[in-house]
C-alpha cells in the first residue's frame, strides 16, 4: 500500500534516468539518476502525500536513497 | 598575533609568500603567468604533501594548517594560495576516499617523493558549471578506460602533473551518477582551447582544455562522486578558498592600516578621518575571519568524530551551512577591500604605490564566481524548502 504511493511519486518527481519498474526497492535512486534537486521534490510531494514533515536530521542521503530507506522512515514518523 | 606556537607549514607559508611570491606576484597578475617560483619554493620544502600522513611519508598537516598557510601566501600572492589550496583539495579528498586503495596509497608515496602538483578538472562543456553533473564518461574496455571531456576551465592545467576529474561511470549513465578518477601525466594530453585573461586570479592560468585520458580501473575512486563532494571536496574548497580570501582582505586592510598609521605621524594629536573607516573594516575583517573559524572548527569537530559524521556531512543542515560560508565570506571580500582602497584614496587607485589595491580588488571580485554565488543560493533555496529549523 505503502509502497505503491512511494513508488508514484518517485515516478513522478525523482526524474530517474532508468525505469522505476526495473527497480527492486534496495536500488540506489541516486545511482539510478535521482539528482540532489529532485530528492527534494521527492521529499516535499512525501511530505504533502503522508501529511509528515521530514525533520532535518532525516534530511540526508541515506534516507532517501531506496524505496526501502524512504518507507523505513516514513513509517518512523507516521508511528507518532 | 598571540603567543600560540606557529604551525611549521604556517612559518614556511609566511617566508615562501613574503620572500618568494611577493618579489614575482606583481609580474605574474601583469603577465597572467603561472608563479613558476613559488610553486617550485612549495615543492622544494614538501608544501604539496603537507596533508599527507606521517605514516607515508608526508607532512601530517591538519586542515586548520593548511586553512592558514593559504592564508599566509595569499597575502602576498593569492594567484600562489589559490593554485596551493586547490591542489590540497585534491590531495585531501583522495586520502579521505580512496585511504583504502593500494593504488592510491603508492600513489600519495609517489606524490611524497616527486611533489606531483595535482589539478581538478569537474567544469564542462556543456552542463553549465554545475559540479554535479557530468556530459562525458568512462570508456571501458576490460580494466583499461579512455575518457575525453571538454572542460570549460583546468586551473594550472597546463602546469600540472595529474589530474583528478569528474565523469560519468559510463558514457550511457545518469549525468548524476559520477565518480572521480586521477589520471597521470604520462598518460594524458591536453589540447589547449583558449586563453586566461581575466580581472584578476590571474597566475592561476585557468584556461579551457580538451582533455584525452586513459587508466586503470584502480586510479578511478569507488566511492561516488557525491559522497566524495558532500562529503570532503565542498567543505575543504570553501574552507581553503576562504583561507585565500582572509588573505586578500587582510593583505589589503594592512595596507590601510599602515597609510593611516602614517598620516596620524604626520599629525600626532589628531585622528586622520581614516581613522573611522579603518575601524569600521577592521570589523568587518573580524567577522570574516570569525565566521572562517567558527566553520573550520565545525567541520574538524565533524571529521573527528567516531560513527555518524559522514551521515552529518552528507546532511541537508551541513550543506546549508557550509555553503552559507562562501557565500557571506565571497560577498564581504571585496566590500572589505573597496573600503581599505577608499581609505588609502588615490595613494590605493594607483599602482606604482606600497598601498597599491588593483590586484587585491581584481582577486577579491573572483570568489562571487568561482562557483557561483547564484547557483550556491539556488541550491540553497532548494534545501530550504524541506529544511524546517535554525
Amino acid at each position: 500500500m505503502i509502497d505503491g504511493q512511494i513508488r508514484e511519486i518517485l515516478k513522478e518527481h525523482a526524474r530517474l534516468a532508468i525505469d522505476l519498474a526495473a527497480l527492486d526497492d534496495a536500488a540506489d535512486l541516486y545511482q539510478a539518476g535521482m539528482t540532489s534537486h529532485a530528492s527534494v521534490n521527492v521529499m516535499l510531494a512525501l511530505e504533502g502525500n503522508f501529511d509528515v514533515e521530514f525533520p532535518d536530521r532525516m534530511l540526508k542521503r541515506k534516507v532517501f536513497e531506496s524505496v526501502d530507506s524512504i518507507r523505513q522512515a516514513l513509517n518512523e514518523l507516521m508511528a507518532h | 598575533m598571540t603567543n600560540a606556537k606557529i604551525s611549521p607549514f604556517v612559518a614556511i607559508a609566511r617566508s615562501i609568500g613574503a620572500e618568494v611570491a611577493a618579489v614575482h606576484a606583481t609580474a605574474v597578475d601583469r603577465d597572467a603567468r603561472f608563479p613558476s617560483e613559488s610553486i617550485a619554493a612549495l615543492k622544494e620544502h614538501r608544501m604539496l604533501s603537507a596533508y599527507v600522513p606521517k605514516a607515508l611519508g608526508g607532512g601530517g598537516a591538519t586542515l586548520g594548517e593548511l586553512v592558514l598557510a593559504c592564508e599566509a601566501l595569499s597575502q602576498h600572492c593569492t594567484s600562489t594560495a589559490m593554485i596551493f589550496a586547490m591542489h590540497q583539495i585534491q590531495v585531501i579528498s583522495i586520502l579521505r576516499h580512496a585511504g583504502d586503495s593500494s593504488w592510491f596509497l603508492e600513489y600519495m608515496r609517489d606524490l611524497v617523493a616527486n611533489q606531483n602538483l595535482i589539478a581538478s578538472v569537474t567544469s564542462e562543456v556543456g552542463v553549465g558549471g554545475e559540479m554535479r553533473s557530468s556530459v562525458c564518461g568512462l570508456e571501458w574496455e576490460g580494466q583499461s578506460f579512455r575518457l575525453v571531456k571538454h572542460a570549460t576551465t583546468i586551473s594550472y592545467g597546463a602546469q600540472a602533473d595529474d589530474l583528478l576529474v569528474t565523469s560519468r561511470c559510463t558514457p550511457d549513465g545518469p549525468a548524476s551518477d559520477q565518480v572521480l578518477s586521477l589520471v597521470c601525466k604520462a598518460d594524458y594530453t591536453l589540447e589547449q582551447q583558449g586563453v586566461w585573461d581575466t580581472m584578476g586570479m590571474r597566475g592561476t592560468c585557468s584556461p579551457p582544455f580538451k582533455l584525452s585520458a586513459t587508466g586503470k580501473k584502480d586510479q578511478v575512486i569507488s566511492a561516488p562522486f557525491a559522497e566524495v563532494a558532500s562529503e570532503t571536496m565542498v567543505p575543504v574548497s570553501h574552507l581553503l578558498w576562504a583561507g585565500c580570501w582572509l588573505g586578500v582582505a587582510g593583505a589589503a586592510v594592512n595596507k590601510a592600516r599602515a597609510f593611516v598609521r602614517m598620516q596620524a605621524r604626520a599629525r600626532p594629536g589628531s585622528t586622520p578621518p581614516t581613522a573611522l573607516r579603518l575601524a569600521e573594516v577592521a570589523s568587518e575583517l573580524h567577522m570574516l575571519r570569525a565566521s572562517v573559524d567558527s566553520a573550520l572548527r565545525e567541520y574538524e569537530q565533524l571529521i573527528a568524530a567516531e560513527d555518524g559524521s559522514a551521515d552529518e556531512l552528507s546532511s541537508m543542515p551541513y550543506a546549508l551551512k557550509i555553503n552559507n560560508l562562501k557565500v557571506a565570506a565571497s560577498r564581504k571580500l571585496p566590500e572589505i577591500v573597496g573600503q581599505a582602497l577608499l581609505i588609502c584614496g588615490i595613494m590605493g587607485y594607483k599602482n606604482d604605490s606600497k598601498f597599491s589595491m588593483s590586484r587585491h580588488l581584481r582577486d577579491a571580485h573572483s570568489g562571487a564566481l568561482m562557483v557561483g554565488n547564484d547557483r550556491i543560493l539556488a541550491t540553497n533555496s532548494s534545501m530550504l524548502l524541506v529544511l524546517k529549523d535554525e
